[in-house]
C-alpha cells in the first residue's frame, strides 16, 4: 500500500507540474487575456483556501465560518513585512502564515469546545472582529486599506504553493493525525474513549488550516498589491464554504472541483454580481436534493477512478485507502 | 486492581452518582446491574476519564487515575466499550479497528492484536473493508467491543452490549464476553440484562439512583429475593 501510495504521489507531481507547465506558457505567451489570468490566479487562492478549510470542516466535522479573517491575518501581516520592515517576499508570506497559524491556535483553543452551530457562530463573529480591528489601525491604512504592497506574487510562485498546500493536506489526512481528526468527525466520544485527545486534534486542524489561509491572504495581498478590509468580509468566508460543500466535505478532489467551479461561475456573472449569490444559493439548493454529500462525497478522484477501473465495488475499501 | 473510593458526579445540578465505592479484583468479571438512570454509564465514563468526579478517587493497580485525561487512561490498560456502540459509521470495519490501536505505536504488536481480534469476531473478518455503518447491528457491537480490544486493555468497560440486539446474539456475545475474560482481561460489564449478566459474573453491584444498594457475588445475588424481584421478573 505505502508504495502505491507513494507512486500515486509522483504522478500527482507529474501531473502538476504538466498543468503548471500548460498554463506557465499560456500566461507568458499572452495567450490568455488579462481576465483569464486573473481567475487563473484566483482559482489558486481559491484552491488553497477551499482545500484547507475541508480540513477543518470536511475532516474533523467542525463548522468554521471565519477563514476569511485568518486570510485577512495573513494579508496583512505580509505586507507590513514587505513594506515597513523590508523582508524577502518568501520571509513575509512565511510570516503571513505563521501569524494566521498562531492565531488559529489561539482562537481555537477555546472556541473549539463549543459544537455544531455554536460554533460556527463563534468562528463567524471572531472572523469579523478580526477584520473590524483591522479597519480601526490606522497604521496600515484602516478603511482604505494598504496600498502600494510590492506585486510579488507570480504564477510559479502561486502554483507552488497550491501544490505544497495541497501535498501537506493530502499527506496529514492519510496520515495518524488525519485519522484520528475523521475520527472525531465520526463519534467524538467513541473517539475519546479511544484515547484520542479530540480536543487537541480539533485545534491541530484548526491550526494547520488558519495557517494555510494566511498563506493563501499573504499571496493574494502580494499579487494585487492592496489589502482592504473589505476584501476579507464574511462573505468571503461563506464563499469559500460553499466551494468546499459543493465539491463534498472531507474530499481534497472536491475542494479543487468547487474551487475551479465557483471562481468559474463568479468570473461568468462578473457583469450581474447582484445576481452572484442567487446563482450560489441555487446552486447549493439543486446539490442538496440531487447529490446531498456533495459532487464527491468523501471520495477522492483518484479512488473513484481507480475503483471504476477494478471493476465494481468489490475493491472499494482496499482503494478508498489508496486516495 | 481497580479501586473506587466516593465518587460524586453531577451534570449540572442533578447529583448522579452519589459516594460510590467500588472496587474490580483482577481476572474477575465484575457487573453493575440496575435501572435506566441508576448511573451505570455515569459510572463507567467516570473510570474512563470522560466524566470527573467532584470528591474521592480511583485507583488502578494502585495508582490514582481520576485527575488523568482519558488518554492516559487508555495507554494505562482501562478501555471503554461506550453505550450504543458508537462506532466510527464511514470509515470500515479494518479501519475502526485501527483507530482503537491509537494509543499504541508498535506496528508489529498491533497486528498481532488485530488478528486475535478477528479470531474472536470471524465475521468481522469477512466485512474487513466493509463501511462499519452498513454493518447489522450484531456486527456493530461485535466490532464495538473488537475495537476496545484493541488497546490490548487489561481491563475492558463494557457498556449495555446487549442492547437492541436479538435473544441469539445476545447469548453469542456473551459468549465472547467469556472468552475475552478466558484470555486474561478483567471485563467490569454494565447491563439492563441482569439475568445473563449475572450469570457469566463473579461479583455484581446493584445500582439504584446513584448509589450502591446491593452487592455481593454474583450467585447470591441472583438468588436474593429482592434482587429477583426488581431485576429477574420474580
Amino acid at each position: 500500500m505505502i508504495k502505491q501510495l507513494r507512486k500515486q504521489d509522483v504522478i500527482f507531481l507529474l501531473l502538476s507540474l504538466v498543468i503548471f507547465a500548460v498554463f506557465q506558457f499560456l500566461m507568458s505567451e499572452r495567450i490568455l487575456t488579462s481576465f483569464w489570468r486573473l481567475n487563473v490566479t484566483v482559482i489558486c487562492l481559491n484552491i488553497i483556501l477551499a482545500s484547507s478549510l475541508n480540513l477543518i470542516n470536511g475532516v474533523t466535522g467542525q463548522f468554521s465560518l471565519g477563514h476569511a479573517g485568518f486570510m485577512a491575518i495573513g494579508a496583512y501581516v505580509s505586507a507590513v513585512c514587505t513594506m515597513f520592515f523590508h523582508l524577502p517576499f518568501i520571509c513575509s508570506i512565511l510570516a503571513g502564515a505563521a501569524a494566521a497559524g498562531v492565531l488559529g491556535f489561539c482562537i481555537g483553543t477555546p472556541t473549539l469546545r463549543l459544537q455544531g452551530d455554536y460554533l460556527a457562530i463563534a468562528t463567524l463573529g471572531m472572523g469579523e472582529i478580526i477584520r473590524i480591528c483591522i479597519l480601526n489601525i490606522p497604521q496600515v491604512g484602516g478603511a482604505s486599506g494598504m496600498s502600494g504592497i510590492p506585486t510579488e506574487t507570480t504564477f510559479p510562485w502561486l502554483f507552488g504553493c497550491m501544490i505544497v498546500t495541497l501535498f501537506v493536506l493530502k499527506n496529514i489526512i492519510n496520515s495518524n493525525q488525519g485519522r484520528a481528526c475523521l475520527s472525531v468527525r465520526e463519534n467524538a466520544i467513541a473517539a475519546e474513549a479511544m484515547g484520542i485527545n479530540t480536543t487537541a486534534f480539533k485545534v491541530f486542524a484548526f491550526t494547520v488550516a488558519s495557517m494555510f489561509a494566511g498563506l493563501a491572504g499573504a499571496l493574494f495581498s502580494h499579487y494585487f498589491g492592496i489589502a482592504h478590509p473589505s476584501s476579507f468580509t464574511f462573505m468571503r468566508s461563506f464563499d469559500i464554504m460553499t466551494m468546499v460543500v459543493l465539491g463534498g466535505l472531507g474530499s481534497l478532489s472536491g475542494s479543487i472541483v468547487g474551487a475551479v467551479l465557483l471562481t468559474f461561475i463568479a468570473a461568468a456573472m462578473q457583469s450581474y454580481p447582484e445576481y452572484r449569490m442567487i446563482v450560489y444559493a441555487l446552486l447549493l439548493i439543486i446539490l442538496m436534493l440531487y447529490r446531498p454529500n456533495g459532487i464527491f462525497g468523501d471520495k477522492e478522484l483518484a479512488s473513484v477512478i481507480l475503483s471504476k477501473w477494478k471493476k465494481g465495488g468489490e475493491n472499494d475499501g482496499t482503494t478508498a485507502e489508496n486516495k | 486492581m481497580l479501586e473506587l473510593k466516593d465518587i460524586n458526579v453531577y451534570y449540572g445540578a442533578i447529583h448522579a452518582l452519589k459516594g460510590i465505592n467500588l472496587s474490580v479484583e483482577e481476572g474477575q468479571i465484575v457487573s453493575l446491574i440496575g435501572a435506566n438512570g441508576a448511573g451505570k454509564t455515569t459510572t463507567l465514563r467516570t473510570i474512563s476519564g470522560l466524566l470527573r468526579s467532584k470528591t474521592g478517587g480511583i485507583t488502578f493497580f494502585d495508582e490514582p487515575l481520576h485527575k488523568k485525561n482519558a488518554e492516559y487512561i487508555v495507554c494505562k490498560g482501562i478501555s471503554h466499550c461506550p453505550e450504543g456502540r458508537r462506532i466510527f459509521a464511514n470509515m470500515t470495519v479494518s479501519e475502526n479497528l485501527e483507530m482503537g490501536a491509537f494509543t499504541r505505536k508498535d506496528k508489529k504488536e498491533i497486528a498481532a492484536t488485530l488478528k486475535m481480534v478477528y479470531e474472536h469476531f470471524p465475521r468481522l473478518k469477512e466485512r474487513i473493508s466493509q463501511m462499519a455503518g452498513t454493518l447489522s447491528g450484531g456486527e456493530q457491537q461485535m466490532l464495538a467491543m473488537g475495537r476496545a480490544l484493541m488497546s490490548r486493555p487489561k481491563l475492558l468497560l463494557l457498556d449495555e452490549p446487549s442492547m437492541g440486539l436479538a435473544p441469539i446474539l445476545v447469548k453469542e456475545i456473551f459468549n465472547i464476553i467469556k472468552e475475552i475474560h478466558d484470555m486474561g482481561t478483567t471485563v467490569l460489564l454494565v447491563e439492563q440484562n441482569a439475568r445473563m449478566a449475572l450469570s457469566i459474573s463473579d461479583y455484581a453491584y446493584v445500582l439504584e439512583t446513584g448509589t450502591i444498594s446491593l452487592q455481593g457475588e454474583a450467585r447470591t445475588l441472583a438468588e436474593s429475593e429482592d434482587v429477583k424481584k426488581a431485576y429477574l421478573g420474580g
